[in-house]
């Protein structure tokens, strides 16, 4: 491909997820989903690339990543480019990941170029062998009960703490602590 | 979970980010650490009694500006590390370095310009035992309250964020710690102020791995 055209084509791509993602950083829960799953076609392109020697492992660190991500959302500043927040969470995973698995075989990735990020998607999912599902079971019922009402039923958090007894904001903490938690489940995991 | 569930979940129901969190989480920390060091100081040390005299000489405020270039640094420094993408920027580390090379040209002079049997006196002052040790107990509302902050955000390179941390949670101990110390020699400054915050700095890099790993 032409070097301009691509170089321009990651720029419109750069600031079609920045505008979906600063609106899922408003609320806006159908932007947020849209920027979600373009992200993870990029994710999963971006991690075949690295992890060639670990294909079953492609679709866990995804997870992973993705999680990383909307947790970590509170630390973006719109003004940074949102090649380079992303890029700079995946590579952090990438190398604890690494890490974890030094002992198993020594590799060195040059993970350099934050460019690489959107330059190969990858549209088919493989199968995640880490069930977050089962994860979740082993969080608190303070944090379980809100993740699984609001986020997997898709309730409102009016009705979830109704439902649970829970004050509202107890719902809100609750979804937001939980999924860190769970995030913290995975690293334990690994 | 399929990764388009793990999607689904994540977005469902999301709420609005408070774009200030970063401001905010630094703001309440900066305060615990300079009320905090600052209580303890008056409850423990007491405030030395000429005080009010020293607080109208320029000497005085030349010993509150080390410990607060060196917290503007570290608080420069450490918010932008606390984001992924963002690279710790030149301005935090050049008040740390411009901090540093003024106490110890200051130093250099006084001590140059001293008699020579004199010399030694003058670093060890008359309270150089406690004063390390002094600076780095009272980081220790700081310490906690940097680590709180930056557990909430997402620092990438850990050890540099964990030592930045330690600097700012000591820089603010020190300029508390000037409420009480009634060392005014620029030398021991140079060198036991600067201890009292490299302590908390190292502890700081220790711990960062450990504890803001995410």
């Amino acid at each position: 491909m032409d070097r301009i055209t691509h170089n321009e084509s990651l720029r419109r791509r750069e600031t079609e997820l920045q505008a979906l993602f600063l609106a899922g950083l408003d609320g806006n829960q159908a932007s947020y989903r849209n920027f979600l799953s373009q992200l993870s076609i990029h994710l999963r392109g971006f991690l075949r690339t690295r992890l060639q020697r670990q294909p079953g492992e492609i679709e866990d660190l995804l997870q992973e990543v993705l999680l990383a991500v909307h947790n970590a959302r509170q630390s973006y500043r719109a003004d940074q480019p949102l090649t380079a927040w992303v890029f700079a969470i995946a590579r952090y995973k990438l190398t604890d990941f690494f890490r974890s698995r030094s002992r198993h075989d020594g590799r060195n990735d040059s993970l350099d170029d934050a460019d690489e990020l959107f330059a190969e998607p990858h549209l088919e999912p493989a199968q995640a062998s880490r069930d977050l599902e089962k994860l979740l079971v082993q969080l608190p019922d303070r944090q379980r009960l809100p993740i699984v009402h609001v986020k997997l039923e898709g309730l409102s958090v009016m009705e979830t703490a109704k439902m649970t007894g829970l004050s509202e904001s107890a719902v809100k903490i609750g979804v937001h602590r939980g999924l860190k938690a769970l995030a913290a489940l995975i690293r334990g995991t690994r | 979970m399929k990764t388009d569930d793990l999607v689904s979940l994540l977005a469902n129901g999301v709420e609005p980010v408070d774009r200030q969190a970063l401001s905010k989480r630094f703001g309440v920390a900066v305060l615990i650490g300079l009320l905090g060091a600052t209580a303890l100081v008056l409850a423990t040390f007491g405030a030395r009694p000429d005080l009010l005299q020293v607080a109208v000489t320029p000497i005085f405020w030349a010993k509150l500006a080390l410990p607060l270039l060196l917290m503007l640094g570290a608080l420069s420094t450490v918010t932008r590390l606390a984001r992924p993408g963002m690279r710790a920027g030149v301005r935090g580390g050049a008040l740390i370095t411009i901090a540093v090379a003024a106490v110890w040209a200051g130093a250099l002079y006084v001590l140059a310009v001293a008699e020579p049997d004199t010399r030694v006196a003058i670093v060890l002052g008359k309270t150089w035992r406690v004063c390390a040790i002094n600076i780095t107990a009272l980081s220790i509302p700081g310490f906690i309250a940097v680590f709180w902050a930056l557990r909430g955000l997402a620092p990438t390179r850990l050890r540099l964020t964990g030592a930045c941390g330690g600097l700012l949670a000591s820089a603010m101990a020190t300029l508390a710690y000037c409420l009480h110390c009634p060392e005014m020699g620029v030398p021991f400054w140079g060198a036991w102020y600067l201890l009292g915050m490299l302590l908390p700095t190292l502890i700081g890099a220790w711990l960062g791995p450990r504890w803001l790993r995410w």
